[in-house]
């Protein structure tokens, strides 16, 4: 997918350039007013730029220079908003339906039972969408993007008007969709919660610009973008595999240098789940802690040290892979801190917990 | 009033949706039957339609048709006068129409078209019954423009307010006068509860 866009808006300039290899779930994600949804709506076609090119594999939506513009209903770009937008008149079924009509024929690949299934909704299709909960509408706004055969899933902040709860069991839906069907997803956040959970590749923006794209977990784990990716729910993501579930309620995942212990998952051996460790739930030590009830204790090595604000300093930590820590300067200055120091990571398993965590899909073949 | 109705939709929505060169001039020229005296419009619409006049010479010459003093002026008339109440509904109830449902819509692959014949019609359907009442009523009880048009021709122009008035100028009009009053009233009524019936129907669609 090669985007290259240039927009002005007032004051407000958006530019990006770059060239994404559309697959599994993309996070855009920045700050509000960094760009995502006029980028997204670009995409859609709901905003014309002023130029550039759009191109999804060999096909051309946009180009400036040879005056293509695919209007919005030819382009195959399924959009999923912040509201749910649900057309009042009509019920669930004839919503879900409404873009069915005007795919192509041929070459379908959703199957409307299974999304329908898929999406918990074969209750509600009698229903109007006024007498729904939000939850539940944008459940139907999902499937109805699904519905009309698109090739890409633009989905702009789907759960800003959520509670935590309901976020929390639509991204469960999404990575569903993800593994069951397959279709590439842009995802538009600024919540790392979701980005931890969802996103197997991040488009970093700020200002109307990229200034990086790549893994999630690269990018998260990279000092340097840090002013962007957020200090305050700083955190490592680690790429991990379900190796043991014991009899006492623990599951044992594995990452390369080490393993860690979580409160039971539901998942089979061998998945591939990739943790958040939030920089606030590691304590340090430069001893081996005894008679503790922390049962991950990791021997790593201080790499890097960064000041923070409000008396707390961040410690990046190599224990096989990176770890962020988030001290008081007090502690750090007590236990005598310096990059190449020996330390002990401790992390609470039950600072683990479901909504820190994403499951991986094995690389799908093409 | 079924003739207009079209007209008055396709109106409102350049009203609503349209930002050009002389809207303030069309919105004007749209809502001059609701503020000028209905004698003042049956004038103009004799000096435009009149068999000498404007349009009406020439409707007369291409194709027979005469305007003035016929049950077609009747009509006319009373459509002129309702047009503007017509139009002002249909507008609200545009202007509270949701457009991102409409580019929503556009994403799932639906062409202006057919959006506006699935999303836009449907939602203006408690606007275009509002329109449609304030017009018939505007219409049922049109006189002025009426009669200074088509004048009172019995059996052909002879609308319900000018039978009226026309039998409450006789000495032996009253039994006339009072049957034409009740019938009056009944229609109104007719009129009043079909409307609220369906605008109740087409919002409790909305809530199952």
């Amino acid at each position: 997918m090669i985007v290259n866009f240039k927009k002005r808006l007032g004051d407000f300039i958006v530019d990006v350039n770059f060239n994404l290899e559309v697959n599994g779930i993309t996070v855009l994600f920045g700050r509000s007013g960094s760009g995502k949804t006029t980028l997204v709506n670009m995409m859609a076609g709901l905003l014309i730029p002023d130029e550039g090119v759009f191109e999804i594999g060999d096909r051309t939506l946009y180009h400036s220079v040879d005056r293509i513009n695919i209007k919005p209903e030819r382009r195959r770009i399924g959009y999923v908003f912040q509201e749910d937008r649900l057309f009042p008149h009509l019920t669930v079924k004839a919503n879900l339906f409404f873009g069915r009509r005007f795919a192509p024929k041929t070459n379908r690949y959703v199957n409307p039972s299974q999304v329908i299934e898929l999406l918990g909704l074969a209750n509600f299709l009698k229903r109007g969408p006024m007498t729904l909960s939000g939850g539940e509408r944008q459940r139907v706004a999902i499937g109805r993007a699904l519905l009309s055969e698109p090739r890409l899933l633009l989905m702009d902040e789907p759960l800003a008007a959520l509670d935590s709860e309901r976020k929390s069991e639509i991204m469960a839906y999404i990575e569903r969709l993800r593994d069951e069907l397959d279709i590439p997803i842009i995802y538009v956040s600024h919540s790392l919660e979701e980005v931890g959970r969802l996103a197997d590749n991040i488009v970093l923006l700020s200002n109307g610009a990229v200034i990086a794209m790549g893994p999630t977990a690269d990018i998260m784990g990279r000092p340097d973008l840090r002013p962007h990716t957020g200090r305050h729910e700083a955190g490592a993501i680690i790429n991990t595999t379900v190796t043991h579930h014991d009899n006492i309620g623990l599951t044992t995942l594995e990452f390369t240098g080490g393993s860690l212990q979580v409160a039971k998952l539901d998942l089979a051996l061998g998945t591939s789940v990739r943790v958040r460790i939030r920089a606030r739930d590691v304590v340090i030590a430069t001893v081996v802690p005894e008679s503790i009830s922390i049962l991950n204790i990791f021997k790593g090595e201080v790499v890097e040290i960064i000041e923070g604000n409000e008396g707390a300093i961040d410690l990046r930590l190599d224990i096989g892979v990176n770890l962020w820590a988030r001290i008081t300067k007090r502690s750090s200055n007590e236990l005598n801190l310096t990059p190449g120091c020996q330390v002990y990571a401790l992390v609470k398993s039950v600072a683990i917990d479901r909504h820190s965590l994403g499951l991986i899909v094995p690389p799908r073949q093409k | 009033m079924l003739l207009s109705l079209p007209i008055a939709i396709a109106i409102a929505w350049i009203l609503a949706r349209k930002r050009f060169f002389g809207h303030a001039i069309l919105n004007a020229f749209v809502h001059l039957p609701l503020v000028m005296p209905p004698v003042v419009v049956g004038y103009l619409l004799l000096l435009l339609l009149g068999r000498n006049g404007l349009i009406g010479e020439w409707l007369w010459d291409t194709l027979g048709i005469s305007i003035a003093f016929s049950w077609r002026g009747a009509v006319v008339a009373s459509s002129v006068m309702a047009f503007p109440l017509m139009v002002r509904a249909i507008r609200l109830s545009l202007e509270s129409i949701d457009i991102r449902l409409e580019s929503t819509a556009r994403t799932l692959g639906a062409s202006p078209l057919w959006v506006f014949i699935s999303i836009s019609l449907p939602l203006l359907v408690p606007g275009i019954l509002t329109g449609s009442m304030l017009g018939f009523a505007r219409s049922f009880g049109e006189f002025g423009a009426t009669i200074t048009l088509v004048s009172n021709i019995p059996g052909e122009t002879r609308t319900l307010p000018i039978a009226l008035y026309g039998a409450t100028q006789l000495p032996e009009g009253d039994g006339m006068a009072l049957r034409l009053l009740i019938f009056s009233v009944i229609i109104a009524l007719l009129a009043l509860f079909a409307s609220e019936i369906l605008a109740r129907r087409a919002q409790r669609r909305w809530k199952r």
